[in-house]
């Protein structure tokens, strides 16, 4: 042995070396958690604490897992309620690996969970769905809605329907039914929620409809209303007139007869005094006199 | 460069001793290490460090060391005010800030409300990652899972309330019930994040039933001006009648003093007359007659005088002509 060939040989022996050290420690990151496979058989717990950590070189394989919680979108669903009426409904998860062991046997890696989860949590949310009316999906409490202006000119409001169960509740239905089955699988499942309830198209024309002419009734009512309360100051104003101008006529009638009278009154006595009975020529003399006599304002024959 | 520049290179670099590579290589390792161990945190974040991807510590911003090649750092920008979008989309900031609304973000906004009808909700929600090793390791894709939560409790809220309040009044007191509720989910996902803020921009009908919202508004507008125009013309009419009456009446009493006065008068003016004519009856009579006469003679046209003493064949003066003369 030359002195070169040593030197390759030591070489050699070094890189080896390392890879060997290299090969006995794996690091688990504070987001994973790591099963350890010899020849593709578990061996032990899972590794959940983060750090570097030893094992046996090339017989033992670190697997790697997500420990964080994960997160799990449902396809767009068209689901019918129980009163009938067509939805899609859209659902999230939060899920995480809770057993890697079982996680890895039963599904091998998160695409094949996110399939099982698709099928478990889909199925589960029809299931619930199908059971209750479209109100108890989308309400979650009997809360009672204020009353607008708008709102309440719409006089044939549809009775108030008692949610029994509500969207929280149906949600917690979902959960609990898709948790039993998930632990199958080495997934614990967090929460189920509904992200999107929306009409499907057709149906969807059909509620834009009722709006409408929801607001048309709306806007009909104002508009009548309008008419009604003009039409009733209309008659008020012409009350008030009538009122206002047979007053008037009644008090300057009243006020010219009373004039009348009093100017009769006076006249009495001169006439009187020259002739009681108004039959001699004298008398019918004075009258003709003083209808003669020139007076402001007066009907005498002077101005005839 | 001339190619005779190469081989004088070429020449050059076996001339370095052993002990200046030596130097190099040192030099360069130190550099490596030392631009390893340093790392600096900007004022709006905060570095989190792990050693074998096992989280060690936090750092404040500043200038700071590290086991290099050991320990990672990850930067979290705590400080930062974070937004999310929903039912558009910012296209461009500025002053004159651009939006966009496609199909994919009207679907995000579209919603049953409580009646059962259909609201188009716009927001914004402000949020600052509170806590950077829940953010980190305790959830995967904060944002995309903070984006369906957001959709889900506006969702639940909207649920719960007609259409007309979504509208109008209940604005900002769901707003507000959102924002806790989210914070609630915030804190039990423990995905590290603090809700500040979250602001309903703009809350719609849906498009096909908006024209028929406007005509409410209309119809409404309508109505006050139709009221107000019968109280115009009331407030017309009215004190014009009133005026009139009054009118009226004062001329009624004018009347009726002139009445009183002229009756007062005439009848004293007789009076004395005929305290006269008592005195002396026949020549007041003679000259009250002829008075008389004498004033109604020039204004009667036509006068025909008949004497039945005399036996014309028409016994009448004829006055009339004279007159027209």
């Amino acid at each position: 042995m030359n002195k070169q060939t040593k030197l390759i040989i030591s070489m050699a022996l070094l890189v080896g070396f390392i890879i060997v050290i290299a090969n006995s420690f794996y690091i688990v990151k504070e987001t994973n958690q790591v099963i350890i496979l010899q020849f593709g058989k578990p061996i032990g717990e899972a590794v959940t604490n983060p750090g570097l950590h030893i094992k046996l070189p090339f017989i033992r394989q670190a697997t790697y897992f997500e420990k964080r919680w994960l997160e799990w979108n449902g396809d767009v669903n068209q689901i019918p309620t129980r009163d009938k009426k067509f939805i899609e409904i859209d659902t999230y998860a939060r899920w995480r690996i809770s057993d890697p062991l079982v996680f890895f046997q039963s599904v091998r890696d998160e695409r094949g969970a996110q399939s099982r989860l698709d099928d478990i949590i889909d199925g589960e949310t029809r299931n619930a769905i199908a059971n209750y009316d479209l109100e108890e999906v989308v309400r979650s409490t009997n809360r009672v809605f204020e009353e607008t202006e708008e709102a309440g000119v719409l006089t044939e409001r549809e009775e108030v329907v008692t949610i029994e169960t509500g969207r929280d509740n149906i949600t917690e239905i979902i959960l609990k039914a898709s948790s039993i089955i998930t632990p199958a699988i080495g997934i614990e499942l967090k929460d189920v929620r509904i992200k999107r309830i929306n009409y499907i198209e057709e149906v969807r024309q059909e509620v834009f409809g009722r709006m409408i002419a929801e607001r048309q009734r709306i806007a009909a009512k104002y508009r009548s209303e309008g008419d009604g309360r003009s039409a009733e100051i209309r008659g008020e104003k012409e009350r008030e007139l009538k009122r206002i101008q047979s007053g008037a006529y009644k008090t300057a009638q009243e006020i010219k007869g009373k004039a009348d009278a009093e100017a009769t009154r006076i006249y009495r006595p001169a006439i009187d005094a020259t002739d009681p009975g108004h039959e001699s020529f004298q008398g019918k003399l004075a009258e003709a006199l003083w209808e003669a006599t020139p007076r402001p304002g007066s009907t005498g024959r002077s101005q005839a | 460069m001339t190619n005779g520049d190469f081989p004088k290179l070429d020449i050059k670099l076996p001339q370095l001793k052993p002990r200046t590579i030596k130097l190099i290589v040192i030099g360069l390792v130190v550099v490596v290490v030392l631009a390893g161990s340093f790392y600096q945190v900007n004022p709006e974040e905060v570095g989190v460090i792990l050693r074998f991807g096992k989280y060690v510590r936090m750092s404040n911003p500043g200038l700071h060391l590290k086991i290099p090649g050991v320990e990672d750092l990850i930067k979290v920008p705590v400080a930062r005010q974070l937004k999310l979008e929903f039912g558009f989309r910012t296209t461009s900031a500025g002053i004159q800030t651009q939006y966009a609304v496609t199909r994919e973000t009207l679907e995000e906004a579209q919603m049953l409300t409580g009646d059962l009808n259909v609201a188009i909700v716009e927001w914004i929600v402000q949020y600052k990652i509170k806590d950077p090793y829940n953010y980190l390791f305790k959830l995967r894709d904060a944002e995309t899972t903070f984006r369906y939560m957001n959709e889900a409790v506006v969702r639940k809220f909207v649920g719960d309330n007609s259409v007309d309040e979504i509208i109008t009044v209940g604005r900002a007191r769901i707003a507000l019930e959102v924002k806790e509720e989210l914070q609630r989910l915030c804190d039990l996902y423990e995905i590290g994040l603090q809700v500040d803020q979250l602001i309903f921009q703009d809350v719609n009908p849906p498009d096909p039933v908006k024209p028929s919202f406007n005509e409410v508004n209309e119809s409404v507008q309508e109505k006050e001006t139709k009221i107000n125009q019968a109280w115009s013309e009331y407030n017309q009419e009215i004190p014009k009648a009133e005026g009139e009456a009054n009118q009226s009446i004062q001329a009624a009493e004018g009347y009726a003093m002139e009445r009183i006065n002229n009756a007062e008068g005439d009848a004293t003016r007789f009076m004395a007359i005929y305290r006269e004519y008592v005195r002396a009856p026949l020549v007041t009579r003679k000259r009250l007659y002829l008075e008389a006469i004498a004033e109604i003679l020039p204004k009667i046209s036509k006068k025909i005088f008949i004497d039945e003493k005399l036996q014309n064949v028409l016994p009448l003066l004829n006055l009339g002509e004279e007159v027209k003369k």
